[in-house]
């Protein structure tokens, strides 16, 4: 036994320094270094998302008072209600139709300015950025003024075209059209930001060659373009979709969801639901079901992303 | 090194001694001797009122030797439930707070009985209103205190010029200042008339059809006037009544008068059509009028505040009472009674009408001839009859009588004029009781 006992001690006094060596070998690592440096941002995400977002999925599965568990049927629940449904199939075209005609305006945008020589090219860039730097909450208000039936500069430039007046908030069609209207507005500029970064980076060579080849300027968006930007399209879609689709203030500040529910998103309703009507368990049921959805968008561009990465 | 041993007689002694030293130190006087207090108010719209809350807690927080602190919570964008929400949450947080409506019931389980408090008061300032025994009271036990400052009722702001000229209607003549109202042909049908009458002239009435409260309370009142009740105080569905489809075919004639974009509307949506001078009237409590004195003196010097139009069930008039709720998780409960007591009294309670201009209103039956009233102007007594100080009116809230945890989902849901609004916009009348009854059917979740 004494035997042993001394060997252990052996064994454990040779041990250590090749454990000091082996953790000065770790932490001289680069990766090491970027763990330690990226930990207050992995302990802060953890505390404000991380956290929130298991708490929600734990108060998603309590009964209303909030004092026993029901597991999923706050979710079943929820796939009987009607209003639930609209909301599902609102927020899908709310999202779809905004990132379409954001990305669309952005690309067709990020041309112009593109083509815009020098110095001016900096101006016009701080100037279409401009509605993406103001607090949406802000410019929202600003909206809210314009569309006002009675008294916006809409209806009275409108009027004199004998159009009008438009109750752009107060009737379904036009209630949608104008809260997407504004998120398109709000969010285009960052489509455009994005794409005019991935326009500078295709090599002019391509373009040259092409123009040598003889193809027109729809060949070259086509086939030199579009390729060459595909990664920055998916990335951005995807990205947008996310905001888009958890949107809020937009909605609430502009019709609260009205009429007839007509305009509300998940992130309305469920506060709605949760907050207004003093229902947590179920509002936090709503916001939650954003989840699979924008998971699946996501799983499929990303795929594509990284197919497209492995193939280059 | 000598050591002095601790016999048990002495020990039990000496931990006698300093549990008493302990449990009486709070009550030994001192500057804020009493503990401290956490308050949260709602935020007072009106310039200065907030002023008068200060003062008093102050005044008392001086007598009673308690540090009090007050934060100012804006009901901007549901900040002050939100913040309820936070605080039920964590059991942590203001000792009292100020909330809203349909709130005491919601956190019901989580507020310190008051009824030691409010029986009383009841004694002292008189009996409160049915409306804010069923949003404040749950089996017996009082789980908030009606606030004065916030509470309000939603009832006509008329504007006299324009209703004389074009519904023939004299609404100072219906309701004199100083004097008891003489408003027997004030129905609904009048009151439709009208609407149909300034329509026409181009001043329709400003009367939202969305999802805040004042479009909420607005459908409440009518449809109470007619005895329309989407659930029962039992908890059973009856929308599909005589009584609903008669409030949602009137509420069909009504709505074809109002203006194109009321489904859009929200709370300040029906002050600025008063404020423009567009509109003949509206359903608000004076903060229109009040606004409208700094911004169009013109348009202030005709409004006329007064009752409710009657239905066939009777006159109601919507009334919004805000609530001052102690949590039972608070830490210091006792000098939190003690503050609402002081705050309930009738001198504190006339110095909350003074400051916001005769807007917030008390809920108690002795409270409602505060000279405030009587000399608002211009013009002078356009406020007399917003109290109801003659009781003609019954005071009620939206989906009452529902069980208000059920009533509070039929209210922050907007059933009643999205109800209205879908028979309006052409669905059948049996389709949309289908919906409103699968609506209600959802709110009975527990």
């Amino acid at each position: 036994m004494a035997d042993v006992v001394v060997e252990q001690g052996r064994l454990a006094r040779a041990a250590s320094p090749r454990k000091r060596a082996s953790l000065r070998h770790a932490m001289g690592r680069k990766s090491t270094v970027a763990f330690f440096l990226t930990l207050p941002l992995i302990l802060l995400i953890a505390l404000l998302v991380l956290y929130p977002a298991f708490y929600s999925v734990y108060l998603a599965t309590l009964n209303k008072a909030m004092t026993k568990f029901v597991g999923l049927s706050n979710f079943t629940f929820l796939f009987k209600r009607e209003t639930f449904w609209m909301v599902v199939r609102q927020s899908c075209i709310f999202a779809i139709t905004a990132v379409v005609f954001k990305a669309l305006i952005g690309f067709i945008v990020a041309h112009f300015v593109h083509n815009i020589p020098g110095k001016k090219q900096r101006k016009w860039r701080g100037m279409l950025l401009v509605p993406w730097v103001i607090p949406p909450a802000m410019s929202t208000l600003a909206w809210l003024w314009l569309f006002d039936p009675s008294y916006s500069a809409f209806n009275y430039t409108l009027s004199f075209f004998g159009i009008g007046p438009i109750p752009w908030l107060g009737d379904t069609f036009w209630a949608r059209f104008s809260v997407i209207l504004v998120n398109v507005w709000y969010g285009a500029p960052f489509f455009l930001i994005m794409y005019l970064a991935a326009l500078k980076s295709v090599p002019d060579q391509l373009y040259e060659a092409a123009a040598i080849d003889g193809a027109n300027w729809w060949q070259k968006i086509w086939h030199i373009t579009l390729p060459m930007m595909r990664n920055i399209i998916a990335i951005t879609t995807l990205f947008s979709l996310i905001v888009t689709f958890a949107n809020f203030d937009i909605v609430r500040i502009l019709t609260s969801g009205g009429p007839l529910d007509r305009t509300h998103l998940f992130a309305t309703w469920a506060f709605q639901v949760g907050i207004q009507s003093s229902d947590i368990p179920l509002g936090a049921c709503v916001s939650l079901f954003m989840v699979p959805i924008l998971a699946v968008a996501a799983v499929f561009i990303l795929r594509d992303v990284n197919k497209r990465g492995n193939e280059a | 090194m000598s050591r002095k041993t601790l016999t048990r007689r002495q020990f039990v002694a000496a931990t006698a001694m300093s549990s008493a030293a302990l449990i009486t130190a709070p009550y030994v006087r001192g500057a804020y001797a009493a503990g401290k207090l956490s308050i949260g108010f709602w935020d007072h719209w009106v310039p200065g009122a907030n002023d008068a809350s200060t003062a008093l807690v102050k005044e008392w927080g001086e007598k009673e030797k308690v540090e009090v602190s007050i934060d100012y919570i804006t009901s901007n964008n549901k900040k002050i439930e939100l913040t309820a929400a936070a605080e039920a949450q964590a059991k942590s947080g203001h000792d009292i707070l100020q909330m809203p409506s349909w709130w005491p019931h919601a956190y019901s389980e989580n507020l310190e009985p008051l009824n030691d408090v409010m029986e009383p008061l009841i004694k002292q300032n008189g009996e409160v209103n049915d409306t804010v025994k069923y949003l404040g009271r749950s089996g017996g036990k009082w789980l908030a205190v009606p606030a004065t400052p916030g509470s309000q009722i939603k009832g006509p702001c008329s504007r006299i010029d324009l209703m004389k000229k074009h519904a023939g209607i004299d609404v100072q003549e219906m309701y004199p200042a100083g004097g008891p109202p003489k408003a027997d042909n004030w129905t609904m049908e009048t009151f439709l008339k009208a609407a149909e009458a300034c329509h026409k002239a181009g001043f329709p009435f400003g009367i939202g059809l969305g999802e805040t409260t004042d479009s909420v309370d607005t459908a409440g009142a009518i449809f109470q006037s007619f005895g329309a009740e989407l659930v029962n105080a039992k908890g059973d569905i009856t929308v599909k009544t005589d009584a609903v489809r008669q409030a949602l075919e009137f509420y069909k004639k009504l709505i074809a008068v109002l203006p194109t974009d009321a489904p859009s509307w929200d709370d300040a949506s029906n002050n600025k059509w008063l404020i423009s001078g567009r509109g003949a009237m509206i359903l608000n409590p004076p903060s229109a009028w009040a606004v409208a004195k700094r911004d169009a003196p013109q348009v202030a010097e005709q409004c006329w505040t007064h009752g409710f139009p009657s239905g066939p069930k009777g006159r109601f008039a919507p009334f919004l009472p805000y609530f001052w709720g102690v949590w039972a998780f608070g830490k210091n409960k006792e000098a939190a009674k003690s503050l609402l007591v002081h705050l309930s009294s009738p001198a504190a309670i006339e110095k909350f009408v003074a400051a916001s201009g005769g807007y917030d209103l008390p809920a108690y039956a002795n409270m409602t001839k505060f000279k405030t009233w009587a000399e608002e102007g211009p013009p002078k007594g356009t406020l007399f009859h917003y109290p109801d100080p003659y009781k003609q009116q019954t005071m009620s809230i939206a989906a009452s009588p529902a069980p208000p945890k059920i009533a509070q989902q039929i209210y922050f849901q907007a059933t009643l004029t999205k109800m209205a609004l879908r028979f309006a916009q052409g669905e059948k009348l049996e389709t949309a009781l289908a919906w409103a009854e699968g609506e209600c059917e959802g709110f009975m979740r527990t």
